[in-house]
């Protein structure tokens, strides 16, 4: 009788945040499906303690029935035969229970049976159900599809499709090719229109693609002759039931052994445009990668969860030399820094999704006769921002620490952790893909960068600086001695501030092979700084994470030195000729 | 053609005894009830689980939750309305009050009368008292037919039901006419999750009494005037009707006599069949070992 959103107090808190008042407000737009629709909030104090009561069914089945599958679908994964697949028997179990929970759907709009819920809530289910069975997390999050049908497609399509969500249908979205992975400009797969039959077919291969077998897909293809860049790409949906879709193979992986990973061949497969041509690639496929780099920072720190209370488990149940293993400080450290890490993912997360949901939900207002203020305006731009410049930090670092928090729980149970028997090593096999799928870390690096360079990430970080610490006192009877800690900290913060800018003024100005090639660190110090404050800023309304900030702080000024110092050792002009100088030994290697 | 059932689901609100802790009883040898949370009886739940698969085949059918107790007890109805039933009734009056099994399942089947089920689904025995009698009880006073240890409700029809019954030795599938009561086992299917839309749609419902309990002040923010749907119904003794004296304490025949641990030593079982003589032996034996007195 597990319940793994009553069972942690960091989850309900994110609902008092103070910007949930206006997402709800915008979500609702004046409650005015009250009275239309039974589940509707009446107001606010309603609508949240409707997320609550939800979180808690979504809760109850992640560690109740999710959970408990989650060993026997690891072994058993799916089965693909006569290009078709099978579902796990547990997968199939997970399945039934979300859809008669009625929780399939739960950001779409009510008129096509979804639960109208924002971001926040929506994503903590993500992270729920991932703590639970990592692979099962992404069956779960494809519903991130329905999104991009809703804010892309035609209102035929809409209508089709949508309302098929709530009642499970499942999604997957088909981009990669065999030649096309991190540069989706290469795809290939052809569509042609057919005038006589009035309608798209799609020909040729896809690979790598998560539930391939789905009954909804949005399939990336190349829709206009002649061309080889991403102008030539259209999105198209495609329903299970018009064929032409077979399952050549499913891959042999890693972890994520519960999520079915498709090689697929269309073979004129009739499909439906959605959008505008030749958008595909360039505003329809960003917008859907954004969400789901949302959805692995969410499957992340589901990982991260469930690898910390492993560990700290098995640290408190094992004994050596006549001791309980957590006594030990080289134990305990570990655990802190463990939490530390898990803590600033998920504020980060968080904050993330609230700014996607301010701005998603200021676009969704939109009609032909309701204009946005010039102020919604601004403010949906600026949110918007903020959800561009958060989200390849939060994907890049909560998959990261996850993947740190698996090596480290294996390491705290020692030989036994190395075994099959306990859930450590299938969460560290779950865990390695986070860093690669929906972009790599690499990637996020890409997307960030830029924000290090014009100065955006150290703005957000002086906005946070030039807030007043204030800690309430609730926390400070909770937590004696409070508000030195968190002055602390954020004195340590304004210093490493400073040393993030001087280490940004030593790259910012060199060619820009050399800034890509510093990228990585220089996107990490304002991550981890950010991420600091973020924790600072919860630390001001709850105990919870006073202890994860000092950590988290403390971590951020060593991790920002090291990355400072490599910086300022380094010397443009000779670094990159050595490290180029890795190419000599392929002479070697392929000597023969 | 499609059927329609009426079907009535016995829940009890019961302490969780599965999760018993060193302050379960008290010094006085009684559950401890504030030491325990109060749970929705997990066989109860199986119970429900059949009567929402009868509704599922047969949309039009609806299933109510029947329940005795204290007010707080309807958030087993409300646990229903959750999962999908149409509404439930509970049976709270202090006249109900100290009731033993005999005359709970005297007050269950008069209000069985009042609501005319086509069937009666009900746990096979709740967690706290472990009797196993009331769903038994409940069809003898109707002059009805039961069908206990169901493992699954095969198939109804107008007139018929067909059981499979989950026994000691193996499986046996039954057939009854209607109406009939029927009791489910622990290996039934476990109950559906709770319904999101369902949950936002009644989590504000309630019994009169629950809405005057000054501890649930602000708590309920609609109103059963605006949504009639949130109203839990309440019947009391005279909602029901019947002999007043078979009621409660009055009706309750049952008296404990002491309270013991005991420790289950015997590896073998015994059976007994329903013969006269088995049942003289079993009685002997139990009174021989002062299990009765």
């Amino acid at each position: 009788m597990a319940n793994f959103y009553k069972d942690n107090a960091d989850l309900k808190f994110q609902f008092s945040n103070s910007l949930m008042e206006r997402i709800v407000e915008l979500k609702e737009d004046g409650y005015k499906d009250y009275g239309k629709y039974d589940y509707a909030p009446k107001d606010l104090k309603d609508a949240l303690d409707s997320y609550d009561k939800v979180m808690e069914i979504i809760g109850e089945i992640a560690g109740d029935i999710i959970a408990a599958n989650a060993e026997q679908v690891d072994i058993d994964g799916p089965v693909c035969k006569d290009g078709r697949v099978t579902y796990a028997a547990g997968t199939q179990k997970n399945q039934e229970a979300l859809i008669n929970a009625g929780v399939y759907g739960i950001a779409l709009p009510r008129k096509y049976d979804g639960l109208n819920f924002s971001m926040v809530p929506y994503v903590m289910a993500a992270e729920l159900v991932s703590r639970a069975d990592a692979g099962y997390g992404n069956i779960w999050g494809l519903q991130d599809c329905a999104e991009t049908i809703y804010e892309f497609a035609s209102e035929e399509i809409k209508n089709e499709f949508l309302p098929r969500i709530n009642k499970g249908a499942s999604c997957s979205m088909d981009l990669t090719e065999p030649d096309a992975g991190s540069d989706l400009q290469a795809v290939a797969l052809k569509a042609t229109y057919d005038q006589e039959k009035g309608s798209w077919f799609l020909n040729g291969v896809k690979r790598f693609i998560t539930n391939g077998d789905a009954d909804i897909k949005l399939v990336l293809a190349r829709s206009e002759e002649d061309t080889s860049d991403a102008r030539g790409l259209s999105y198209f949906v495609y329903d299970k039931n018009w064929g032409g879709v077979t399952v050549r193979r499913i891959e042999n992986k890693l972890g994520i052994h519960g999520s079915p990973t498709c090689e697929l061949v269309f073979r004129n497969a009739p499909a439906k445009l959605v959008g505008e041509r030749r958008l595909g690639l360039i505003r329809y496929v960003m917008s859907l990668m954004n969400g789901a780099r949302l959805g692995v920072g969410a499957q992340s720190v589901g990982i991260s969860e469930a690898a910390y209370r492993e560990a700290l488990k098995y640290a408190n149940e094992r004994e050596q030399f006549k001791k309980k293993i957590i006594e030990f400080p080289a134990v305990y450290e570990m655990l802190g820094v463990m939490k530390a890490k898990l803590q600033a993912s998920r504020a980060t997360l968080y904050e993330t999704a609230r700014c996607v949901d301010v701005y998603k939900a200021l676009n969704a207002l939109v009609t032909p006769d309701r204009k946005l203020t010039p102020d919604e305006r601004k403010e949906a731009k600026l949110y918007s921002k903020y959800a561009d410049m958060l989200t390849p930090i939060l994907k890049m670092t909560a998959s990261e620490f996850c993947n740190q928090n698996a090596y480290d729980a294996i390491q705290i149970h020692g030989g036994s952790g190395y075994m099959k028997e306990y859930p450590v090593e299938r969460l560290y096999r779950d865990a390695r893909i986070t860093t690669i799928y929906e972009g790599t870390s690499q990637l996020q690096t890409v997307a960030a960068i830029r924000y290090v360079t014009n100065g955006s990430y150290l703005e957000m970080i002086k906005g946070f600086e030039a807030q007043e610490l204030k800690v309430s006192e609730e926390v400070e009877a909770a937590y004696p001695g409070a508000t030195e800690k968190l002055q602390a900290a954020k004195a340590k913060l304004v210093a490493l501030t400073a040393q993030y800018e001087e280490a940004v003024g030593m790259v910012v100005d060199k060619e820009e092979e050399y800034i890509d090639f510093q990228a990585r660190k220089l996107c990490e110090m304002a991550a981890f700084i950010i991420e600091s404050y973020l924790l600072l800023l919860d630390s001001q309304k709850s105990a919870l994470f006073v202890d994860s900030t000092e950590i988290f702080t403390n971590k951020t000024e060593s991790w920002n030195t090291e990355r400072y110092h490599y910086i300022k050792n380094s010397n443009p002009q000779v670094l990159l000729s050595t490290f180029k100088n890795v190419k000599k030994d392929l002479e070697i290697i392929y000597k023969d | 053609m499609s059927k329609e059932f009426t079907i009535v689901v016995l829940a009890k609100q019961v302490p969780d005894t599965r999760n018993v802790g060193k302050d379960a009883m008290t010094p006085e040898g009684t559950v401890n009830r504030a030491a325990l949370p109060a749970i929705f009886n997990p066989e109860d739940m199986n119970a429900l689980e059949q009567a929402l698969r009868i509704k599922d085949k047969y949309p039009a059918s609806k299933v109510y939750i029947l329940t005795m107790g204290p007010f707080r007890a309807a958030e087993v109805i409300r646990e229903g309305l959750y999962r999908g039933t149409d509404g439930g009734i509970l049976l709270t009056d202090r006249r109900f009050a100290g009731a033993d099994t005999l005359a709970t399942s005297y007050a269950i089947s008069q209000a069985c009368r009042k609501l005319k089920p086509h069937i009666i689904v009900a746990g096979r025995q709740a967690i706290d008292g472990d009797t196993a009698q009331v769903g038994p009880q409940v069809a003898e006073k109707l002059g009805w037919p039961q069908i206990t240890y169901a493992e699954e409700i095969q198939e109804i029809t107008e007139d018929k039901i067909t059981v499979l019954r989950r026994l000691e030795r193996g499986i046996e599938v039954v057939t009854s006419t209607l109406p009939c009561l029927v009791t489910v086992h622990a290996t039934a299917a476990p109950c559906r999750p709770r319904n999101a839309k369902n949950v936002m749609k009644y989590k504000y419902a309630r019994t009169a009494n629950e809405e005057k309990d000054p501890a649930n002040e602000g708590k309920y923010l609609i109103s059963t005037e605006e949504k009639p749907y949130l109203q839990i119904t309440e019947w009391t003794v005279d909602d029901v009707g019947g002999d007043e004296n078979s009621y409660g304490f009055a009706g309750s025949p049952t008296k404990v006599k002491k309270v013991q641990n005991i420790v289950f030593k015997a590896k073998e079982s015994k059976v007994f069949t329903s013969s006269e003589a088995d049942i003289d032996e079993l009685i002997g034996e139990l009174l021989a070992n002062h299990e009765i007195g």
